[in-house]
């Protein structure tokens, strides 16, 4: 994926891509199924193709509080076709929702990052939602460890 | 194959050194073993590249017992260099009790040392250094893959100066690090300062905006070939280190920006790409799986030695083992911006047989006087051969927890798996050099905590999986967290969490109670604000009371899935 520059951080907000950030409330940890209920619920039951979607995230996080998220769609972004809500859901904290990005054929690109916490070691699911009712999806592993002991 | 006959130039010098039965004598071994066989190199093609890596504040030769056990999981098993011993040797054709033997691998480590005596130096070093220049003039690159300015008393009590100023005077190239961050952003900014060489990390992005923090990678003109030197960090610095040393710095192994560096570079016309890697060597075979356009890994972290060039694609991974034992060389013939041959040999810097450069010899004089009595001054006396290399516990490691279980008055020690150490042979003395080659971190207070077995589980899984995890990416490139008064099994094959098995106060012999509380003492803890005396300190305590060191065997590590 590219990384994203500050600029063009810069340049997706000023397109006007709006930003949903899901609280972090303590409680009983999320499952794999309820985060899969929340996927199904996105797309409809329909199923998401792996395919299209970067995900920059580090394998083992620094700092499970911040962890720092991109995540790009290859997408053409017309107004025939663009991707219009990226779900990012994490498997194994309180809640699994962790944001929604959305996104016009204006956007440009469809691109975002922020940082996210992550309660231990977990998935992170994407999924993205295009105009024409399609769904793609990416996942990756996070590692949130003791710390310690390497070198 | 080429690396093959060079390697085994190695060996033909020194296969007349195999020994009978009652060993042979050092004055022979020197006569047989020469700085010309050692160095002794068919010069190929227009580029030639040096490489040391992992010296860890090792001024002077050292012993350093190659690891016994190294075990690889999913695709590595049994894959160099997850070889050891006799499988090693056969595996690179190298004769036993032989000088390549000695170096690469523990067999027969006690009687080898006594004959071949110690490796590396900085003043052997710049030997080769100089005379490979002089050889191949423009052509050469010298680069240092780092963990360079730590692991010793005076690297320690100089902040990383003592070898900043000793290395220098070899002039690398470009360099990238680890260990270094240990002094804190401050210092290491002041250091390479007065580098005169490029310091590379193209996976260090500042925590803020998430933008660049160090020069990604340098080109260079040798032998009328463009080379870009890539630079990559060890990716887990701040996980496997205090993050409040570098509170600034966000690192990872970050495989789109070297994916996007190495396109960069090829984009303004290099026709050979080095990356200069602190990976370890696992994660950058998966690398270079997946990353194309590599052409050589100078690998690093891992403290592999190995004799050959890996060949992954069409990228070289090479292996220059630590603590300044080797150097490598590696001729390329780069043309069209295509890596037509190469020839590889790993150099075993025998201090007996390569002449110390005087310069270097004054230099290290000098950097080492401030601390020269220090230094010097024993403590006692050792039984046996300490060490610590290898995945589950050395012998200097078991020193270092019955000094803590003692000093401490702890039920349970946690003493941390790293992979820098030199060794002492059995019936020599014991010196402070000798501990704090084996303890000089900026974060060394032994703490004493009360922790549940169950955090003690926690931890020990936590541990095997930067080890034993079968995705490369996510392993940290440590040994196995050594423990005093706890056994356990394990089994390397399991996932996070059915690793470790049958864990036992070893006092009491009974299982650890997963709700029950055990005082704990342990050092390099990565918290900030641990409060405790330094770890050398009761080192030397214990080992002063004891007079006399003997380790008896470890046996409450049971592995399997091996």
């Amino acid at each position: 994926m590219r990384q994203l520059s500050r600029r063009a951080a810069l340049a997706l907000s000023a397109s006007g891509a709006a930003l949903t950030i899901v609280g972090w409330n303590e409680g009983a940890f999320a499952t794999a199924k309820e985060a899969a209920d929340d996927i199904a619920k996105f797309t409809g039951g329909k199923t998401a193709e792996k395919a299209k979607i970067s995900i920059e995230l580090p394998e083992i996080a620094e700092n499970g509080n911040t962890v720092p998220l991109s995540v790009a769609v290859d997408a053409p972004m017309t107004a025939e076709n663009y991707v219009s809500e990226i779900l990012v859901v994490a498997d194994g904290n309180p809640r699994p929702g962790v944001a929604t990005f959305h996104f016009s054929s204006m956007s440009g690109k469809a691109e975002a990052s922020t940082r996210i916490r992550l309660a231990t070691t977990q998935n992170i699911i994407v999924v993205a939602k295009t105009s024409k009712g399609e769904f793609f999806t990416g996942q990756k592993q996070v590692k949130v460890t003791i710390g310690g002991c390497g070198g | 194959m080429i690396t093959r006959r060079e390697m085994l130039q190695v060996g033909a010098a020194t296969a007349a050194l195999v020994a009978g039965a009652g060993g042979f004598t050092r004055a022979l071994a020197q006569q047989q073993l020469t700085e010309s066989d050692l160095l002794k190199f068919d010069a190929l093609g227009n580029v030639t590249l040096l490489h040391v890596a992992d010296i860890h504040g090792q001024l002077m030769p050292v012993y350093f017992r190659e690891p016994s056990v190294n075990l690889g999981v999913g695709e590595a098993k049994g894959q160099p260099p997850h070889l050891t011993g006799g499988d090693f040797l056969k595996r690179f054709g190298i004769p036993t009790k032989s000088a390549a033997a000695y170096a690469m691998t523990s067999e027969d480590f006690v009687a080898l040392a006594k004959s071949y005596g110690r490796i590396g130096g900085l003043d052997r070093l710049a030997t080769v250094v100089k005379r490979v220049r002089s050889e191949r003039g423009d052509k050469m690159l010298f680069l240092d893959g780092g963990d360079t300015w730590q692991g010793s008393l005076g690297s320690n009590a100089s902040r990383g100066q003592d070898m900043v100023d000793c290395m220098t005077l070899l002039k690398p190239d470009a360099m990238t690090g680890h260990w270094e961050f240990t002094y804190g952003e401050a210092r290491v900014k002041e250091l390479i300062k007065g580098l005169g060489f490029p310091f590379l990390a193209l996976n260090i992005r500042d925590t803020e905006w998430n933008e660049p923090a160090f020069e990604p990678m340098k080109m260079f003109e040798k032998g009328g070939v463009k080379i870009a030197v890539l630079g990559q960090a060890f990716p887990y610095t701040p996980v496997a280190n205090p993050r409040w040393l570098m509170p600034k710095w966000s690192f990872g192994i970050r495989e789109e920006d070297v994916r996007a560096n190495v396109e960069k570079a090829r984009k303004d016309g290099a026709q050979l790409v080095v990356l200069l890697s602190h990976n370890g060597f696992d994660v950058d075979r998966k690398l270079a799986a997946r990353v194309l356009g590599i052409d050589v890994i100078l690998t690093s972290h891992t403290h592999d030695a190995l004799p050959e060039a890996v060949k992954v694609g069409n990228t070289l991974l090479i292996a220059s083992g630590s603590h300044g034992k080797f150097v490598s060389r590696l001729d390329l013939d780069v043309q069209n911006g295509v890596v037509k041959g190469f020839r590889y040999k790993l150099i075993p810097l025998f201090a007996d047989a390569i002449k110390p450069d005087a310069e270097m010899t004054a230099a290290i004089t000098k950097a080492r006087a401030p601390y020269a009595k220090e230094l010097a001054r024993v403590v006692g006396r050792s039984d046996s051969t300490l060490y610590r290399r290898g995945n589950f516990n050395g012998t200097f490691d078991d020193l270092i927890c019955a000094a803590l279980l003692k000093e401490r008055d702890a039920e349970i020690v946690l003493s941390p798996g790293f992979r820098w150490g030199t060794s002492v042979l059995p019936g020599a003395p014991i010196t402070m050099e000798d501990i704090h080659n084996a303890t000089a971190i900026t974060y060394p207070q032994v703490y004493r905590l009360p922790m549940t077995g169950e955090r003690l589980k926690d931890i020990l899984e936590d541990v095997a999986d930067n080890l034993f995890n079968p995705d490369p990416y996510y392993q940290q490139g440590g040994d196995m967290v050594r423990c005093g008064g706890l056994g356990y099994a394990i089994d390397v094959t399991k996932p996070i969490g059915n690793r470790i098995s049958a864990m036992t106060h070893l006092k009491t012999g009974k299982p650890i109670e997963p709700a029950k509380e055990y005082t704990v003492a342990g050092w390099a803890s990565v918290n900030e604000g641990t409060q405790g005396p330094p770890v050398w300190e009761l080192v030397e305590r214990y080992v002063a009371a004891e007079k006399s060191v003997r380790v008896i065997p470890n046996t409450s590590v049971k592995i399997s899935g091996v």
